[in-house]
């Protein structure tokens, strides 16, 4: 049985709250304030951009914008700028898109290259934990906070993000949204619609970092040590 | 351990803690440098009580509807592929976790800081049942190679400077570099890195459960909780029953309090929101999932005047400003919830006996009360502790009965509420000179006859913050 204990334990609570207990029937009130969604409101998506490169510097990250014509050039200068050999990427459907297929075959030439494999399983994180770059799309990006929103499934595993030593988020115009608060309606409408969450939902703000050593900042804890979010128009 | 962290004294806790000269200094740059920058985000957002009310409405809600959400929780986690076991007791839950690591035959287990767990003593029980633990957040790691406790809620190592956390890798691990933080950090991916990917099991706490999706949101910097919930294929999420939200609209709302309130971040580097187990042909993530909801004497607070107190967020700006942490740190409270909400939360969880002196751990200048994203009232309620244990628990010696009755007759009037800053000024008068409080009542005596703390201020303490608040930013524009 995958459920133990409930009943009693949460009679117990209705209980000490003084009332039975509730199965259905609570709505979320309204509540008397809505903060969340004044922060950047009516900002064109330009000027969302704006926000986005500026807060990249607080997050040490690299901030990079570029067409979709210029992509491949501007993906491949990152990689030489990291010194990078081997490089993993995700199978997404819009690889195809941006014409990063043709350009993740031509650096095939040269580099290490792995794309998402999911019929070779467990091999996966094996490839990306000694790449030097890891490579994907953003689903939705925040401009508030500088945050790639990763949506992860089959064909681009959590991994990427987090295991090489170097990441680079290719993050198409369009995702570009205020902030959190619209990442979270969007995922909460899906599922009130009946759409699935992902198994697994990662916000990325710039490298992963550490101030447990006397407080200074220490990036590259566990995760890349280098973050460059690419915005293509 | 519990959430006491040992038997020796609070004054002997104290007085270690306000002889290690490093302690005191990184306390007190700590708290400066979170607290500022809680302060530019707020400052920053233009309407930061706006946000207060809304995460306290959201918390208030939630609480009183705790039974309704937990069902909802569990429903949606059992349809992800995941088990639910809800634990009355520390007992009970390390029990059904120890069962899941026994039945893998699990050799190492791989964790995320997590308080939860370090309430309930997990590590021992698991290290009892032949498992290899690994704390895996850096500041934790330093301390479990050490075999020492966390004194912060953010920065658990805070107390230990890089010669001995360089000393401390070289007695453990043979570690030959410098004491420079970034080799120290290399070498500690390095071997952590190591066992990530050999580990059989992870252990994640839990910031906030999604009652509507089943997700499970882990907040940090490292992205150590993402290692061990994409590695491992057995993995146990261990929360406090409370802290769960309605749906993720609300945890957007809490993570934001949590990251400005905690450090100043708008976002920490990582958030991670993950639902059960790995969807068909995905490879990172488990195959197998268990959810462990902890009660532990979280219930008993349900219903009563502290029940605001399970509000919390764990974000530990309370702990930033108190004046009384800044001089004897974390370890002083025996309790792994240091600071103000601990010194509400530890007597409540673990009965007064052990912790009657932490309610007079407070100066009431009310900054932690100031300070709180959820606007849990924290000094009220470490007044109010101090009533029952006088009036109820007969427990103080006579000095503070007297104290007390004055207490008491202005805590039950709502307006004196307002007037908290004068009037607690007004009842340590007896003890103060100039503006410091050198010789305290009773246990309070314990807090102060070795150094001085502030007394209460002569301003509100709004006027006093905010004219700080000025001066900060003033030294900052210079
Ligand atoms: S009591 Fe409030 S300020 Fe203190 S840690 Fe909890 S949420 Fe933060």
């Amino acid at each position: 049985m995958p459920i133990h204990n409930r009943d009693k334990f949460l009679s117990n609570l209705a209980a000490n709250l003084g009332r039975p207990r509730k199965i259905e029937g609570v709505e979320r009130p309204e509540y008397s304030v809505q903060p969340q969604y004044e922060v950047l409101q009516g900002a064109s998506q330009d000027e969302l951009i704006d926000v986005l490169e500026k807060h990249c510097e607080v997050i040490h990250t690299d901030f990079v914008r570029t067409s979709k014509q210029e992509l491949p050039n501007v993906v491949r200068q990152t990689i030489d700028r990291y010194e990078a050999k081997s490089i993993i990427v995700s199978n997404d459907k819009r690889n195809v898109e941006y014409g990063m297929d043709q350009a993740y075959n031509q650096y095939a030439e040269e580099l290490d290259m792995h794309i998402w494999d999911a019929s070779i399983g467990k091999e996966n994180q094996v490839i990306a934990e000694k790449a030097d770059v890891g490579i994907s799309f953003s689903d939705i990006t925040l401009a508030e906070s500088g945050t790639v929103t990763l949506k992860n499934d089959k064909n681009n595993g959590r991994s990427i993000s987090l295991m090489p030593k170097s990441y680079i988020a290719i993050i198409p115009k369009e995702t570009i949204v205020p902030r959190m608060t619209q990442a979270a309606k969007q995922i909460h409408d899906d599922h009130v619609n009946g759409i699935e969450t992902p198994s697994s939902v990662c916000f990325v703000t710039g490298p992963s970092n550490s101030a447990d050593i006397e407080m200074n900042l220490i990036v590259g804890v566990h995760g890349p040590v280098n973050v460059t979010y690419i915005v293509v128009d | 351990m519990s959430v006491k962290i040992g038997d020796v004294s609070y004054k002997d806790r104290i007085d270690k803690g306000i002889e290690n000269d490093f302690m005191r200094q990184a306390v007190s740059s700590a708290q400066g440098r979170f607290r500022k920058g809680r302060l530019s985000q707020a400052e920053e957002l233009g309407n930061w009580e706006d946000w207060r009310q809304l995460g306290s409405e959201i918390r208030t809600h939630t609480l009183e509807n705790i039974d309704y959400y937990l069902y909802q929780l569990s429903e949606q986690v059992e349809k992800r592929g995941g088990n639910v076991f809800f634990a009355q007791t520390a007992e009970e839950a390390n029990e059904y976790i120890e069962n899941v690591v026994k039945k893998k035959q699990a050799k190492k287990v791989v964790k995320t800081k997590s308080m939860v767990t370090e309430e309930i003593g997990l590590n021992e029980a698991l290290e009892k049942s032949g498992a290899e633990v690994v704390e895996s957040d850096l500041g934790e790691w330093i301390l479990q190679l050490d075999e020492d406790p966390p004194s912060h809620i953010v920065t658990p190592a805070l107390h230990k400077n890089r010669q001995q956390i360089r000393e401390t890798f070289a007695d453990k691990r043979g570690y030959d570099k410098t004491d420079s933080p970034e080799e120290l950090a290399a070498f500690a991916r390095e071997q952590l890195r190591h066992d990530f990917l050999t580990a059989d099991v992870g252990i994640t706490g839990c910031n906030f459960a999604i009652a509507e999706s089943g997700a499970i949101t882990l907040v940090t910097n490292e992205g150590n909780a993402e290692m061990v919930t994409s590695l491992p294929d057995t993995q146990i999420t261990v929360m406090g029953m409370e802290r769960l939200v309605p749906t993720w609209e609300d945890m957007e709302v809490l993570v934001s309090l949590l990251t400005r309130a905690a450090v100043g971040q708008k976002l920490t580097s990582y958030i991670t929101a993950y639902t059960g187990t790995r969807l068909e042909e995905e490879i990172d993530g488990p195959n197998d999932y268990h959810l462990v909801i902890v009660d532990n004497g979280r219930s008993k607070i349900l219903g009563t005047e502290f029940q605001s107190a399970l509000h919390c967020i764990r974000c530990a700006a309370c702990i930033n400003v108190c004046p009384v942490y800044r001089h004897v740190g974390g370890h002083a409270y025996n309790s792994i919830y240091p600071g103000p909400i601990g010194a509400v939360l530890t007597p409540l969880l673990d009965g007064y006996d052990d912790h009657k002196e932490l309610p007079y751990a407070s100066s009431l200048c009310a900054a932690c009360t100031e300070a709180c994203p959820v606007k849990i009232p924290l000094h009220e309620q470490l007044i109010r502790h101090r009533e029952i244990i006088v009036e109820e628990e007969k427990k103080s010696p006579v000095s503070e009965k007297i104290m007390m009755k004055g207490f008491a007759q202005w805590a039950s009037n709502p307006a004196a509420y307002k007037l908290s800053t004068k009037v607690a000024r007004t009842a340590l008068k007896p003890w103060t000179k100039d503006e410091f409080v050198e010789n305290g009542p009773g246990p309070l005596k314990g807090w102060t006859d070795v150094r001085d703390f502030p007394a209460p201020g002569k301003q509100s303490f709004r006027a006093w913050w905010n004219e700080r608040a000025k001066g900060e930013k003033q030294n900052a524009n210079s």
